[in-house]
């Protein structure tokens, strides 16, 4: 068994950032985009423990709980014009909502 | 009565508060009661000159008042200093005194205009400026002064501006003007650069040690100011065309005071003058020149404002042959009595065209003698006084002109200036024959002359006694009461003496010349023995040559309005049009051209964006690592 290194924690949040930016750049319903989102900002919340348990500080940690407590924050921003959206366009579906083209 | 040097600011500034009194309440508030501003104003400024003169005329010192120093720079100081000597003394008495009539006189004149209270802001705006140039003491606010007056004159001869002959009138006044200004000021600047000062004692006490060269040019930059201001040959087109004007305009600006002022410039610049012979003969001959051409032209003229404008012309020829001469003194004497007389002849002329519903033709005039007596007789007066019949003020001043041209050496100026004294006459009286003599040929059915009502006639009283006695203050010829009192101001500057023979030789002569003029026009106009027309026809391409006015406009306009016009449509067409106007046009296409390319990327896909995000980010940061980072090394 090998021993756990700092590139294991930075493997995986990379792993899950290109995940969630897939998700991001190829779904069209909203609601996964926004999952993909929170899933990307997870993936930053890996590295950020991965730092702070090679550095052995509280610096990274706390970090995350501040990146936690804000995608709380954008969650509830998203979900609102989620619900803004299919209330006005009865749609979900990103690709129907081109209002801002020229 | 030592206590009006303190006061001499009242002279100008009572105008200047009617002015400006008039100017921002005129309009809505003070409307046709404003001439009991401007007035009385005028008449204030009047009265506190007269104590001034009785003051200088009794010391030999002038008084002076320090206002405020203008510019302080450094060594170079301006400060506005009111000083009144002789000369400016006379001046102030001129111009405050024929204002003061004929503000009285537009009060009638002027009754019912829609711009009334714009008048009587204009012109006392006039009476401020060149009661404070005659004021000044150093040639910035001389240079100041001198603009302003020909501002007022701009303004007042546009003042019926909806009328196009009027607006155009006033433009080629300023325009013309402004090429004579424009000598002018390269001149103060030159007395600058060369002598560090522009305090006029300061100037006359160095002008000595300057070169030859400098002190001429220095002068005839300054008499170019001369020319164009008082109207002298070849700048003199402007004044016959500024009488578009209102006629108390005419008789104020373009006959008694303003068109004075490059007279009275070179006067009190006597010492940079004297100091240059070239100059003086320059200034005399083209006084003789613009004497000559302008009575000429006035013999052929119909319209009775421009044969008085014409006589203006020549009269100011006249008083530049006696500074060229360095006959200082005759030169203000003449201008002394020049004001009373022109200005009377202007007013006379007004009140016949109040009488005639603003006829100007004397071809459509005629016999008005039974029906405007008062205006006949003072015109007559004016008149005879202008062709210089003695006893009455032109001929004094006239004589002492053509005297004081022979001795100085000038013996061609003199007798060009006697032959311009025949012409005179005889543009002069062929203008009161045909307006008040002869047969009635205007619509008398329709129009019924009639004298103007007090406040025209009081002027023209006044003006025609002065007109008669004026000339008085310089008897005996040269040794008058107003040599003596003008004597401290040019002392110690070319005088030459005049023998009485001499004197009385050229009196004769020129008695015979102006009755020989007044004797033909009798014949032309009244007794019918000569037939003007007939002359004409005898005389053909001079008297082409003078009606068309010695075709000055016309060359004027082929060789420098037409190719001005030219060169400023190809600047319109070519370089404001093709080039400037092309750039910017330019410009903007380009940027619309641009953005028609980016707004392609403006998709409204969010996916788009987020990829164009999304790679934005992986070249930034690649780019950063390729480049700054040492992970890859």
């Amino acid at each position: 068994m090998t021993e756990l290194t700092t590139a294991h924690f930075l493997f995986l949040s990379a792993a899950l950032f290109i995940i969630g930016m897939v998700g991001v750049l190829t779904r069209r319903n909203v609601l996964i985009i926004f999952m993909c989102v929170e899933l990307m900002l997870n993936a930053v919340n890996v590295s950020f423990i991965g730092f702070a348990w090679e550095q052995n500080a509280l610096t990274g940690q706390i970090f995350a709980l501040f990146v936690i407590a804000v995608a709380a924050a954008e969650a509830v921003i998203g979900l609102g014009i989620v619900m803004a959206l299919s209330r006005r366009l009865d749609t979900v579906d990103i690709d129907e909502v081109r209002q801002l083209r020229e | 009565m030592e206590w009006i040097a303190d006061w001499l600011f009242v002279i100008p500034l009572a105008p200047l508060v009617a002015a400006v009194a008039n100017f921002l309440l005129g309009r809505w508030w003070i409307r046709d009661r404003a001439h009991w501003i401007a007035v009385p104003a005028v008449g204030v400024s009047f009265l506190a000159s007269v104590p001034a003169f009785l003051t200088v005329a009794r010391q030999h010192e002038p008084l002076s008042q320090h206002l405020y120093t203008w510019i302080p720079a450094g060594d170079f100081r301006v400060p506005v200093v009111l000083s009144v000597d002789q000369l400016t003394a006379v001046m102030l008495l001129v111009v405050t005194g024929v204002s003061f009539l004929v503000h009285l006189y537009s009060v009638g004149y002027m009754h019912g205009d829609p711009g009334y209270h714009r008048f009587f802001a204009y012109l006392p705006l006039f009476v401020f400026s060149m009661v404070m140039l005659v004021l000044a003491s150093n040639f910035l606010v001389l240079f100041v002064f001198w603009e302003a007056v020909g501002l007022c004159s701009y303004l007042l001869i546009g003042f019926w501006f909806r009328r196009r002959s009027a607006a155009d009138a006033a433009k080629k006044a300023f325009i013309v003007n402004r090429i004579g200004d424009f000598g002018f000021g390269i001149g103060v600047l030159l007395i600058f650069v060369t002598l560090g000062t522009l305090d006029y004692a300061e100037v006359f006490e160095r002008v000595g040690t300057l070169g030859a060269g400098t002190v001429t040019a220095i002068a005839l930059l300054l008499f170019t100011g001369a020319i164009g201001k008082s109207a002298q040959v070849p700048l003199f087109v402007w004044l016959p065309d500024a009488m578009e004007g209102p006629t108390p305009v005419s008789a104020l600006i373009h006959a008694a005071t303003m068109v004075t002022a490059g007279i009275f410039m070179v006067a009190r610049t006597h010492p940079i003058f004297v100091a240059s012979p070239t100059a003086m003969l320059v200034v005399a001959i083209v006084g003789a020149v613009t004497a000559f051409i302008a009575a000429t032209i006035a013999v052929t003229q119909y319209d009775i404002k421009r044969v008085v404008a014409y006589s203006t012309v020549s009269q100011l020829g006249y008083m530049a042959i006696a500074l060229g001469a360095g006959a200082w003194i005759a030169a203000i004497f003449h201008l002394f009595t020049h004001a009373f007389f022109k200005a009377l002849l202007f007013l006379g002329s007004g009140s016949v065209m109040h009488g005639l519903h603003d006829e100007l033709d004397m071809r459509r005039m005629g016999g008005l003698k039974r029906s405007m007596p008062l205006t006949y007789w003072t015109f007559l007066i004016g008149a005879a006084a202008n062709a210089g019949i003695l006893p009455l003020a032109g001929f004094w001043s006239k004589d002492e002109i053509i005297v004081g041209a022979w001795v100085a050496g000038y013996p061609v100026v003199a007798l060009i200036a006697l032959a311009a004294a025949f012409f005179t006459s005889l543009y002069m009286f062929r203008a009161v024959f045909m307006t008040f003599h002869g047969e009635e040929r205007f619509d008398r059915a329709h129009l019924h002359p009639h004298d103007p009502p007090w406040t025209m006639s009081v002027p023209l009283v006044v003006l025609a006694v002065g007109a008669a006695v004026a000339g008085f203050a310089g008897v005996p010829p040269e040794q008058g009461w107003f040599h003596r009192l003008l004597e401290p101001v040019f002392e110690g500057s070319a005088h030459h003496e005049v023998s009485l023979a001499t004197t009385l030789a050229f009196g004769a002569v020129s008695t015979v010349i102006a009755l020989a003029g007044l004797y033909l026009a009798a014949a032309a106009y009244v007794l019918g023995t000569v037939s003007p027309a007939a002359v004409a026809e005898r005389l053909g391409p001079l008297y082409r040559l003078a009606y068309n006015k010695w075709y000055f406009d016309d060359v004027y306009q082929r060789l420098i309005v037409e190719p001005a016009r030219g060169f400023a449509t190809f600047l319109w067409r070519q370089i404001d049009v093709g080039v400037i106007d092309a750039a910017v046009n330019g410009a903007a296409r380009l940027v619309v051209w641009t953005s028609q390319l980016w707004r392609r990327a403006q998709t409204g896909l969010v996916a788009n964006y987020v990829l164009a995000i999304a790679l934005g980010t992986v070249i930034i940061v690649g780019a950063y690592l390729v480049a700054g980072s040492n992970l890859f090394r």
